[in-house]
């Protein structure tokens, strides 16, 4: 097998499994059953679906995608701690 | 996808790591499901966030380093941040699921401090 | 020295982070690198962040080498606590721990290591009574947490962060 052949399907494999995460917290986070275990649902989405990005950078050998991924690691950052200020006080901004 | 130059065992050791990463990123999303109470489960996604961002984001290192023949070390930047940021929402969550469950009085409600 | 460096820690991050995020190491770069490196802690003066000193590099080291152990270890041990793969009775719990600390990094530092190592989670802290409330994925001893907690973590950065 050619290197190429073998990161074209490992890399594949890897972010199969990744999506297969990102899906097993999209459930969690629509199934509730409370509101921090929404949050916590969405905060794992996004640190998979970063991760996701990440791989997929490495599939197309670009580094375009690591720009997205610091993004998005940022916006669920401060989505997942708005969030949670919300749940403690019931405002965002005080 | 330009790795044809690659030497295979590169391509063998960049796919392992990616795959056994994503193995704890996926593991700890399970977690999610598997695990009962809420305060079980917080600890399930930082599997990903440590040990498995660090083996992925060690692999792109790698794979990138390889392609473009020099140390490219970028992605520890997004290694750095997420280990700065992760205790910061997992302990805002922590407090506020402690504070609506004390005050709803749950039995599993963590004790005063 | 105090007053072209007020930060030097902060410098040198920000110079790293410069040179990381501009790979190819070039003069013009690492010269634009010593330049935000100097220039944006003077900006930072104005917010008076309270400065960091780091005192006994050498324990500062160990106490990494031992994060990074447990930390891999205790991925592995929750990993098969969620797979199932571990038999037996598993029971969860919060555990109560006195922290003598009072550095505001050494207790930042504490709570990165307690998040990076899978299996403790940092519920909250009190600062009038020193009190941390941990909740443990795997309780079998309350008190031997504690010890864990204090002997493996807290005297390091106690020494660390020693005013």
């Amino acid at each position: 097998m050619s290197a190429n052949t073998v990161l074209d399907w490992g890399l594949g494999f890897a972010q199969g499994m990744l999506v297969l995460a990102m899906a097993l917290a999209a459930w969690r986070m629509l199934r509730g059953p409370r509101a921090q275990d929404r949050i916590l649902g969405l905060d794992t989405l996004y640190l998979n679906g970063m991760l996701a990005v990440v791989v997929h950078g490495m599939r197309t050998g670009s580094g375009l995608y690591f720009e997205a991924a610091l993004i998005l690691g940022m916006i669920g950052f401060t989505a997942t701690v708005a969030l949670a200020k919300f749940l403690m006080q019931g405002e965002v901004i005080q | 996808m330009n790795g044809a130059e690659l030497p295979v065992w590169a391509a063998w050791l960049v796919v392992a790591l990616a795959i056994v990463g994503a193995g704890f990123s996926l593991t700890g999303a399970f977690g999610l499901i598997r695990l009962r109470t809420f305060y079980e489960r917080v600890h399930a996604p930082t599997l990903g966030a440590t040990l498995g961002m660090a083996l992925i984001l060690m692999s792109s290192m790698l794979l990138l380093s390889l392609i473009e023949g020099r140390l490219v070390l970028r992605d520890a930047l997004i290694g750095v941040f997420l280990t700065v940021t992760t205790p910061v929402t997992l302990l805002l969550l922590a407090r506020a699921a402690a504070q609506r469950d004390r005050q709803e009085r749950n039995p599993d409600a963590p004790p005063e401090v | 020295m105090s007053r072209l460096l007020p930060y030097p820690i902060l410098s040198a991050c920000l110079a790293a982070t410069w040179l990381l995020l501009n790979a190819p190491l070039s003069p013009g770069n690492v010269l634009l690198a010593l330049l935000v490196g100097l220039m944006v802690p003077a900006v930072m003066l104005a917010l008076r962040p309270p400065s960091v000193r780091v005192r006994a590099p050498g324990i500062l080291a160990r106490l990494a080498v031992i994060v990074l152990y447990d930390m891999v270890r205790s991925n592995i041990d929750v990993a098969r606590i969620i797979l199932g793969l571990r038999g037996g009775e598993r029971r969860t719990g919060f555990v109560t721990i006195p922290l003598d600390m009072r550095a505001p990094f050494g207790l930042a530092i504490l709570s990165i290591i307690l998040t990076g190592t899978p299996g403790t989670l940092w519920v909250q802290y009190d600062s009038d009574t020193g009190c941390l409330l941990i909740h443990v994925l795997d309780y079998t001893d309350g008190e031997e947490w504690v010890r864990r907690v204090k002997d493996r973590y807290e005297r390091p950065l106690m020494q660390i962060f020693a005013p």
